[in-house]
């Protein structure tokens, strides 16, 4: 009798045991096979005038997007720089006052605002900025996205110095040192390779986002690197290149996406290893 | 009872009495006035955590450059007592205190006074060890004065001076750039000792410092306790009465948020003058 029942375990456990691998298995081949189809069909288009040249005229074999890989640093350098600052001290403000009225509600809106579609975000700016300067521009492109990354960056940070022991504040504290230093110097410090972390990760998912962009930063064939221009971007300078009917443009856009895919895997893998680093170094 | 009493007894050289029948004339609050002047005097005591009333009215004299224990069962109020002390019990939400606690015959909660200020005379040594883990070690002895923005320009002196006070150069005097975290429990909590060291405060909170660590660890620290006694006034809180007996002139023993006895130690552990504490003592219950 305990045999059979030993058995039926031994077996429920393996049946389950496999279920699960296989589920681990599919859940694995989207990536790879994005993965494997980006890099075979982009790395044809890949070489050096990419890299160097602007994009040529319609009709015009060749050139490059230069243009497009710079102004997609610019922008998500323009949004780090607007949602950085904010979100950390935003996240200090929650985690350090995490009953508080305010913190209540910030942590709300944070959360239903990183449920809100990028087009509408998109939307959002464009009313705001771009109708009443007149024109798309860089500057509205880097709000967008910062409006973005705003939420993950607070809410990370938040988590993650929650995450830092309580003992370590009152060691702070014992020591006959001011709260805001506490904070700060202890706190703060303790949590920064997560919280480099989590910007990390909102970085890499921003510099994907095309929605927000299409009528913000709008698209540039030149150079254009003045904040109140329009400006080219990876994900736009892809979309637009994707729906032409030119053999060439399809190419090319492939071997964009590649770029692109490579860039956000490269700040995903490296945010990763600055966890495990820290993970070990407890 | 008798147990604990033999092994103060042997500890402390002293002959072995039998309970009450030699209770000595002179009370016990004139003979402890003769040994030392008051560091701390704690006047009517109230703590509060929302309504919850932790600590119900207590007196207590600390004496200078003696060390104190506080003992008591578990949820007696031991730690919000010494947490009232350096006004961290205040750190808290929702904890408040009434009362006065006198350092040098100023009350520390007067209106003027900078709770920052007040534990920077004031160091506390926590449960379980803390150093700071993005710190090695040279730099959590200096902690104090960094995080401060204190001069550390005598940061080598301060360092090896602490370190020696803790019985823990010799042990990392080559490691002082490994993290504080790389050391061993006991090692941990001597580093957290010096740290505190490095400020020079004049009395040292200590609660239950020893509860997460070892025999050896512990009796490590215990004989720190003994050499610090020379120069800082010490209060400590431990659940371990061997521990208070071993380390302290004077004893506290608190029950329900409430100062039951407070005498000195030898006489507590052997002639207790209250009946809750000859039974907290002899292990009738706690």
């Amino acid at each position: 009798m305990e045999d059979a029942s030993y058995m039926r375990r031994k077996l429920v456990d393996h049946a389950v045991r496999g279920a699960c691998f296989i589920a681990a298995l599919l859940a694995v081949v989207p990536l790879f096979s994005v993965l494997y189809y980006v890099a075979s069909k982009g790395a044809g288009g890949l070489n050096l005038a990419f890299f160097t040249e602007l994009p040529k005229p319609v009709g015009e074999e060749g050139g490059g997007m230069a243009n497009a890989l710079v102004g997609t640093l610019e922008l998500v350098g323009l949004a780090c720089l607007f949602a950085m600052p904010l979100g950390v001290l935003a996240g200090i403000y929650l985690a350090e006052f995490r009953e508080s009225k305010l913190a209540t509600v910030v942590r709300f809106s944070a959360d239903v605002m990183s449920g809100v579609p990028s087009i509408t975000i998109g939307i959002f700016v464009y009313t705001l900025v771009v109708l009443s300067t007149g024109h798309f521009s860089a500057l509205a492109g880097g709000i967008a996205l910062a409006l973005i990354m705003l939420p993950t960056v607070t809410r990370t940070t938040e988590e993650l110095l929650k995450l830092v022991p309580e003992e370590l504040r009152e060691a702070g504290l014992g020591l006959g040192v001011a709260k805001w230093r506490v904070t700060m110097r202890v706190m703060v410090r303790t949590a920064l390779p997560g919280i480099a972390t989590g910007v990390m990760l909102a970085i890499a998912r921003v510099a994907g986002e095309t929605a927000p962009l299409l009528f913000t930063a709008f698209n540039n064939r030149f150079w254009g690197g003045a904040l109140d221009e329009p400006i080219a971007s990876l994900p736009v300078q892809i979309y637009t290149y994707a729906v032409s009917p030119y053999e060439d443009w399809h190419r090319q856009a492939w071997a964009a996406a590649l770029v692109l895919v490579t860039m956000v895997l490269v700040l995903n893998v490296t945010a990763r290893v600055l966890v495990r680093h820290r993970v070990r170094a407890r | 009872m008798t147990a604990i009493a033999s092994s103060i007894n042997a500890f402390r050289g002293v002959a072995s009495s039998v309970p009450d029948a030699t209770r000595p004339v002179e009370t016990a609050a004139q003979s402890r006035l003769e040994v030392a002047s008051k560091k701390i005097e704690v006047e009517k005591l109230h703590a509060f955590f929302g309504t919850a009333e932790v600590l119900k009215g207590i007196d207590l004299p600390i004496y200078s450059t003696k060390v104190t224990a506080i003992i008591g069962p578990s949820g007696c109020g031991k730690s919000t007592f010494v947490r009232c002390i350096n006004r961290m019990h205040e750190v808290t939400r929702n904890a408040r205190t009434t009362g006065r606690v006198l350092l040098d015959g100023r009350d520390i909660y007067a209106r003027n006074v900078d709770a920052v200020t007040v534990r920077r005379r004031v160091g506390m040594v926590f449960q379980k060890p803390n150093p700071f883990p993005t710190m090695n070690i040279r730099d959590n002895v200096l902690a104090g004065l960094r995080l401060n923005g204190l001069s550390t320009r005598d940061g080598e002196t301060i360092v090896e001076q602490s370190l020696s006070r803790v019985a823990l150069w010799d042990e990392v005097k080559d490691n002082l750039g490994r993290s504080g975290a790389s050391l061993s429990g006991g090692q941990q909590q001597r580093l957290c000792i010096a740290r505190c060291l490095a400020l020079e405060p004049e009395v040292i909170l200590m609660d239950e410092p020893c509860s997460a660590l070892d025999p050896i660890a512990t009796a490590r620290v215990e004989a720190l306790i003994n050499e610090l006694r020379e120069r800082y006034t010490i209060v400590i809180v431990t659940h371990n009465m061997q521990q208070a007996a071993r380390v302290a002139d004077f004893t506290a023993f608190f029950y329900m948020g409430e100062l039951v006895e407070h005498d000195q130690t030898k006489v507590i552990f052997t002639r207790p003058g209250n009946q809750r504490t000859e039974d907290y003592i002899t292990g009738r219950f706690g």
